[in-house]
């Protein structure tokens, strides 16, 4: 069946109202229709940890944590939640000039990223604040883009976590070329192999660059994995004028697999981006995940999303939040006490004193920085300007403007 | 003996070459560049003796092949692209104006982009449409990247090879209409003292200076000549360089003869003349015996290959001009 966007309700709520049922009912076919309705977990969708913390078995996924590393993921999910609140607060404040919220995210970006082996290299866009602190990077570095003090402000290739991309969908084609120098390398199939995550959103799907990515990946089988954050909204567009398909069936077209994850479920993300990246490593080839979730706020702080959403989405969504399943799971097994939990909220608290005071001390940067860097080699025109542009300030000293 | 009688396009490919024996990791990207050798034949033979890894026919996608470049650039490699006719380049445009060019100041200094993209480009072979193209002013005005043309096959036999041995991003132009134009080469004359950004005064003359690169060289040089005939002795620069301009060489050419014609396939409006002349005028204003003037395409699209000789600057134009130059 077939629908012409006309005739489609004006209200999303047809689309996401059953979002809130214990057990959702769509089915693939109606799934094509209506593209955020929450799939079926037996269905089309890898599920390991049920919105109300029960854990329940896959034929082909699962995991193995201690209740340590289970803490951990806890823990990881809790602080990068609390880094991108405080990021929010500061721009609210006026200290960060935009923020790009990963509030509802951070199962799919701490699952994916703690799945990643040290070896492996990551191209995110400028939401991957979750997968950053799971690569090492100091949540303030991520600040700096924001604040307008500078454009990168870590080191790529020492994190393996390369620079944030604006330009949406531009970073997968970065990821597949540096998956071919990983090929030319020879470092595919044995005990060193490496992999290349690209981290990209539903709205990027429809990006050319996107789509030239799949097709390069899957010509040259490089050892990539396309991890497709599906938040449901590419600013004020729903996913459904993304695509006519699940975003994760379109891989079948390109010639390798896709499957699509509850990504507000830590464990299974973790469970389905390990597979994919082995499959990476030993040659195998790239697989596109479609990790379901939802963006619980707006697209940036310049946002406003009540003109496009209905709050009825929005709380629905609330009943599948990522860390409360776990911390459900959490308390009910008694793998976690409430000293464990209580410990968390200081350093939680400590690590919001780091961003906010780091944010504040954030030096703008000297004029002349910007002639930094912009080669490689000796551009005499471009000294040349520089140095009349250092003479120009120069000239204002001792004076009083 | 080590001189040999060298076509452009075939010293574009003793270039590579060269430079892939020198270093493993320059890796050519493109289409149809391995096993048809590139529609110009540039690459011919090059997959077979350096196999498929290191020359690559990509799929048919410019922003595909730019933005790979990218990531083998990210990973240590030196990708040359091919695109295959100067107006297939914009498709890549985002990659190499928003990434290609600003990775390196992005990172504050931490990568590093050696990529080189060649274009063949300009008009005068009787194609159709977007493969007459002139797009060098776009790049040249996009800070990070560094833009070349070469004329001649001497020139592109050590350009391609000083273009893929540089740290920075390059446009490297090649004059389509010059490719089957001869030359004798000698390869073991070892690499020019000059580097990659000179320009060079191809004949010397002491009435007006005409400025020009690539396929327009060798017109401003028939000019000379048959300026000479009627006594006016014009000095011909091939600039070579358009980003950065290599301006002490310019401007001292300029204030020996006191007058410039700046000639170019691509329109005037906001071609490289314009910023040649407000350089010039700024730097040289005193010595400058008439106004600086431009002979390009005109603000069209490129026309019809059937009246294509009648937007491209010839002799006859470039004449012209030196005449209203020399009688103001």
């Amino acid at each position: 069946m077939t629908i012409t966007p006309d005739v489609r309700p004006a209200v999303p709520a047809n689309r996401r109202g059953d979002a809130d049922e214990a057990t959702p009912t769509a089915t693939p076919s109606n799934a094509a229709q209506t593209g955020a309705d929450v799939p079926t977990p037996t269905e089309d969708f890898v599920q390991l940890l049920t919105p109300e913390g029960e854990l329940v078995d896959h034929p082909e996924y699962s995991v193995d944590f201690t209740d340590d590393e289970l803490r951990g993921l806890f823990r990881d999910l809790t602080l990068v939640r609390r880094i991108d609140a405080e990021a929010t607060a500061l721009q609210r404040q006026g200290e960060l000039g935009i923020w790009a919220s990963l509030l509802g995210q951070e199962a799919a970006q701490i699952g994916s990223g703690r799945a990643l082996g040290a070896q492996d290299h990551v191209f995110p866009t400028y939401r991957e604040h979750g997968v950053a602190w799971c690569r090492d990077v100091d949540p303030l570095r991520l600040l700096g883009l924001f604040r307008g003090v500078n454009t990168g402000g870590w080191d790529p290739e020492a994190h393996k976590f390369h620079l944030y991309t604006i330009v949406i969908g531009a970073q997968t084609l970065h990821a597949v070329g540096y998956a071919m120098g990983i090929q030319r390398d020879g470092l595919v199939g044995g005990d060193d192999a490496q992999a290349v995550i690209a981290y990209f959103g539903d709205g990027a799907t429809s990006q050319g660059d996107v789509n030239e990515a799949f097709i390069w990946a899957s010509s040259f089988q490089t050892p990539v994995v396309f991890f497709c954050q599906n938040n449901q909204w590419a600013i004020s567009i729903p996913t459904d004028k993304q695509s006519r398909v699940p975003l994760y069936q379109r891989a079948r077209g390109f010639g390798f697999p896709g499957i699509r994850v509850d990504g507000n479920d830590v464990l299974a993300t973790y469970a389905v981006t390990k597979a994919a990246l082995d499959r990476a490593r030993e040659g195998s080839g790239p697989t596109f995940i479609e990790a379901f979730t939802y963006r619980m706020g707006a697209h940036t702080t310049s946002d406003d999303p009540t003109r496009y959403r209905i709050e009825a989405e929005v709380e629905s969504w609330k009943l599948k939040d990522p860390i409360e399943r776990l911390r459900s799971f959490l308390v009910r097994q008694g793998k976690a006490d409430q000293a464990f939990f209580d410990s968390l909220a200081a350093e939680s608290d400590q690590l919001a004193k780091h961003v906010r005071t780091g944010c504040l001390e954030m030096p703008d940067p000297e004029p002349l920085s910007m002639f930094d860097n912009v080669y490689a080699e000796p551009h005499p025109p471009l000294a040349a300007q520089r140095d009349e542009f250092a003479a120009y300030l120069a000239s204002f000293e001792g004076g009083n403007e | 003996m080590s001189t040999q009688t060298t076509t452009l396009a075939k010293g574009i490919n003793m270039g590579l070459r060269a430079a892939m024996d020198r270093d493993p990791r320059v890796v050519l990207l493109g289409e149809d560049i391995g096993k048809l050798g590139g529609v110009f034949r540039v690459t011919d033979g090059l997959q077979k003796d350096f196999g498929e890894a290191r020359v690559v026919d990509t799929p048919l996608a410019e922003s595909g092949i730019l933005g790979t470049a990218i990531g083998m650039a990210l990973r240590g490699y030196r990708p040359v692209c091919e695109i295959q006719f100067d107006g297939f380049v914009f498709p890549a445009f985002d990659q190499i104006v928003c990434q290609l060019a600003k990775m390196r100041a992005r990172a504050g200094g931490l990568v590093k982009m050696p990529v080189v993209v060649r274009i063949p480009f300009g008009g005068g072979i009787g194609a159709v449409e977007h493969h007459s193209e002139s797009p060098e002013a776009y790049f040249a005005h996009t800070a990070g990247l560094r833009v070349v043309a070469c004329s001649n096959p001497v020139d592109a036999y050590w350009m391609i090879q000083q273009a893929i041995a540089s740290d920075d991003p390059i446009i490297f132009f090649e004059p389509k209409r010059r490719y089957w134009e001869k030359a004798e080469l000698d390869v073991e004359a070892g690499p020019p003292a000059e580097s990659l950004h000179t320009a060079r005064v191809v004949r010397e003359g002491t009435d007006l200076t005409l400025a020009a690169y690539g396929p327009m060289v060798k017109v401003c040089l028939d000019s000379a000549v048959a300026a000479e005939e009627d006594g006016r002795s014009l000095e011909v620069l091939d600039l070579r360089s358009l980003s950065p301009l290599d301006t002490p060489t310019l401007f001292h050419s300029v204030r020996r003869t006191g007058r410039l014609v700046v000639v170019h396939e691509a329109p005037v409006n906001l071609g490289m003349g314009a910023e040649i002349a407000a350089k010039v005028q700024e730097a040289c204003f005193h010595s400058l015996e008439a106004p600086i003037l431009r002979v390009g395409g005109f603000d069209t699209p490129y026309p019809p290959s059937r009246i294509e000789e009648d937007y491209l600057p010839d002799l006859d134009r470039v004449l012209d001009a030196v005449d209203r130059s020399l009688s103001y």
